[in-house]
């Protein structure tokens, strides 16, 4: 299991926190949310909420958000479930931040796939820029982890940094990465490999080159 | 001979064209579903059957089939689900995310086709967690699907209300085992369940309960439309169809391809990936379906079929067809340690075998990757994997098992240079 430790509850915490309440764009989106699951099974909806309280608490102190023990309780008030049941699923399930965290979650991929294909290089390159797995920058701008699989395999090595994916990396484009989103802007999403588009071969395609070009109906062939 | 582009069922594999609706029905998605479930549900069911379609999440078992333990009608009132996995976490795959960001139509629709054939009320779709851009796109693709009436009351006209919703992970590999997937969709943690009883019978909610591999449904509309024939004209006996491939490591171009099933290992590599890094001799063992699996060393894979029966006559086994190639520049003992931290790390906790059992069997690959171990630790490790393996409620153990089962029958000569030379630099 994964070693992860939840922030102490204090009077600081609860000072800060003890009155969150759903902004009323989050108080329409999670009534859309608990009407996905039938009626007296409301507590399906955990984690959702949990997802999206995380991210209400990251837009309010602008980070990528996370969970702070009298969040976790709104949400079992709203859901009509104990605490504890909310607590468990916040801690169990890693996306959940249960302590503060950078304004960029740097998640750099190092099982064995992308392993193969250089992510010691992207940690390294991390480092360099002065990152540390587990901790968040001075700045409060990056924090760093090492994460398991992200099912990226075929554009190998990636990092997921907050929403979106950077694939085909090279240490350099690491580095040009980070350097980007510190200066407040935006780069490439995706593979960033010149030429390749998402997991095609790159170079020549070896299959269904009819559709690079316009949206191609088969069935006349068939 | 080689799979034909109109012999292809994902066609937007790679996202050159847009994923909306509009263009799904142009590529011939949603085309007259009434039609097709007009044939009515056990012709459908049939259909599958006879199609050899077999689950595409890695355990293999035959679609039709398990659609077919559903109940016919619903004696005490419970609604019957389906619950799509689309929580795909097996290190080296990622064909689903290809699916749900390119073609997420043929998910939908094939979502509706399947839940009408084991008459469920509703469709659940897990996503794991970490699709956060993929997830966007299905759930406006569900809107689309909504809005153009195909799904919800009278989906397609048919007559049939059917809905479809979306549910996001949040980072738990063991919510890809389905009474995981459905404790987690309850909103707990997502810890296996005891089977029996199996989900068909008791499952999300107490209600009787399929679930699916994303790619397994969204084969299934055009298998309809074309024919059971057409689909199992592909690959060998037992093995029929079409399936995703996706092709990670040491080749010089990685990626994902929708090949016939049966097809020789080393075509699939010289075909579409252009080959191994270094070429052929470089090629030092491949993890053929997913991190789970047991290595296979070069000689052995060459001429392997990609198929269930191909690989588990080579020791392994086709998994999610996740082809992880390494060669020989590959510290092997490193990299099958690393599987052994994803395990560890991904461990939910629930049986002692694992918790404590896949913590020991990486601190000991730890040992094994550097030298500093004793000779004897290679067998003590290998009992050690036998008593996980088994053991535990879900397969979790047995995966964690398995690629270091693998390592040592095919590597061990490796593993004792290291503890050797180890020794030897102490000496010196």
């Amino acid at each position: 299991m994964a070693d992860r430790h939840i922030e102490p509850d204090t009077p600081e915490l609860r000072a800060r926190w003890g009155s969150f309440a759903w902004t009323p764009e989050n108080a329409e989106k999670a009534k859309d949310i608990i009407a996905r699951y039938p009626a007296g099974r409301q507590r399906s909806a955990v984690m959702p909420l949990l997802d999206l309280a995380q991210r209400q608490v990251g837009a309010e102190e602008n980070t990528q958000g996370w969970l702070p023990i009298p969040v976790m309780e709104y949400v079992a008030k709203e859901l009509d479930m104990p605490i504890i049941r909310v607590v468990e699923v916040a801690t169990f399930y890693t996306m959940y931040n249960i302590a503060p965290i950078g304004r960029f979650h740097v998640q750099v991929c190092g099982t064995t796939p992308c392993m193969l294909r250089g992510s010691d290089d992207i940690m390294a390159a991390c480092k360099a820029r002065g990152l540390h797995k587990g901790n968040t920058t001075d700045d409060g701008l990056f924090t760093l982890t090492e994460v398991e699989c992200m099912g990226n395999c075929a554009s190998a090595p990636m990092v997921q940094i907050n929403d979106d994916n950077y694939e085909d990396l090279t240490a350099a484009d690491m580095t040009r990465i980070l350097d980007e989103l510190a200066a407040g802007k935006q780069p490439k999403t995706g593979t960033q490999l010149p030429g390749r588009h998402t997991v095609e071969p790159v170079g020549a395609l070896s299959s269904l080159t009819a559709m690079a070009e316009a949206n191609h109906d088969y069935r006349g062939e068939w | 001979m080689s799979l034909a582009d109109k012999d292809r069922i994902f066609t937007n594999l790679y996202g050159y064209q847009p994923w909306n609706l509009k263009a799904a029905q142009a590529r011939g998605d949603w085309d007259n579903t009434k039609a097709l479930m007009g044939r009515g549900q056990d012709a459908i069911i049939d259909e599958m059957k006879a199609s050899g379609l077999r689950g595409r999440g890695g355990a293999g078992f035959p679609t039709g089939m398990k659609w077919s333990f559903m109940p016919k009608e619903s004696k005490d009132g419970r609604p019957s689900f389906l619950v799509i996995n689309a929580d795909e976490s097996e290190p080296g795959s990622c064909k689903d995310r290809e699916i749900i960001r390119h073609d997420p139509h043929k998910l939908i629709e094939g979502a509706l086709v399947a839940g009408y054939a084991m008459r469920a009320r509703a469709a659940y779709i897990y996503i794991r967690g970490e699709y956060i851009r993929e997830a966007e796109t299905l759930f406006a693709a569900v809107a689309e699907a909504y809005e153009a009436g195909l799904l919800g009351k009278n989906a397609c006209g048919s007559g049939y209300d059917f809905d479809v919703f979306v549910h996001r992970g949040a980072g738990a590999y063991i919510c890809g085992e389905e009474t995981a997937m459905i404790e987690s969709l309850e909103g707990k943690k997502g810890q296996p369940r005891l089977k029996p009883p199996f989900p068909a019978g008791a499952g999300l909610y107490g209600c009787p309960t399929t679930v699916n591999n994303v790619e397994s449904i969204a084969v299934a509309p055009t298998i309809l439309r074309r024919g059971a024939a057409w689909f199992s004209s592909f690959g060998r006996d037992n093995n029929k169809g079409t399936k995703l491939f996706q092709i990670s490591g040491h080749v010089n171009k990685p990626c994902v391809v929708e090949e016939a099933m049966s097809i020789p290992f080393s075509e699939l590599i010289e075909k579409h990936c252009g080959g191994i890094r270094g070429g052929r001799d470089n090629l030092l063992a491949v993890i053929p379906g997913g991190s789970s699996v047991p290595l296979v060393p070069a000689a052995e894979i060459w001429d392997a079929p990609m198929d269930f029966d191909g690989l588990k006559a080579v020791g392994s086994g086709l998994g999610t067809a996740a082809v992880i190639v390494m060669d020989k520049s590959t510290d092997i003992v490193r990299a099958i340690a690393r599987l052994s931290y994803f395990y560890k790390h991904e461990s939910c906790g629930q049986c002692t075998p694992c918790r404590e059992g896949t913590g020991w069997m990486w601190r000991v690959m730890e040992r094994l990757r550097t030298g500093d171990a004793a000779v004897e630790e290679i067998d003590m490790l290998q009992q050690v994997t036998k008593q996980v393996e088994g053991h535990t409620i879900c397969a979790l153990g047995d995966a964690a098992a398995w690629p270091i089962q693998g390592l040592i029958k095919h590597f061990r000569p490796e593993i004792e240079r290291r503890i050797a030379e180890n020794a030897r630099e102490a000496a010196e």
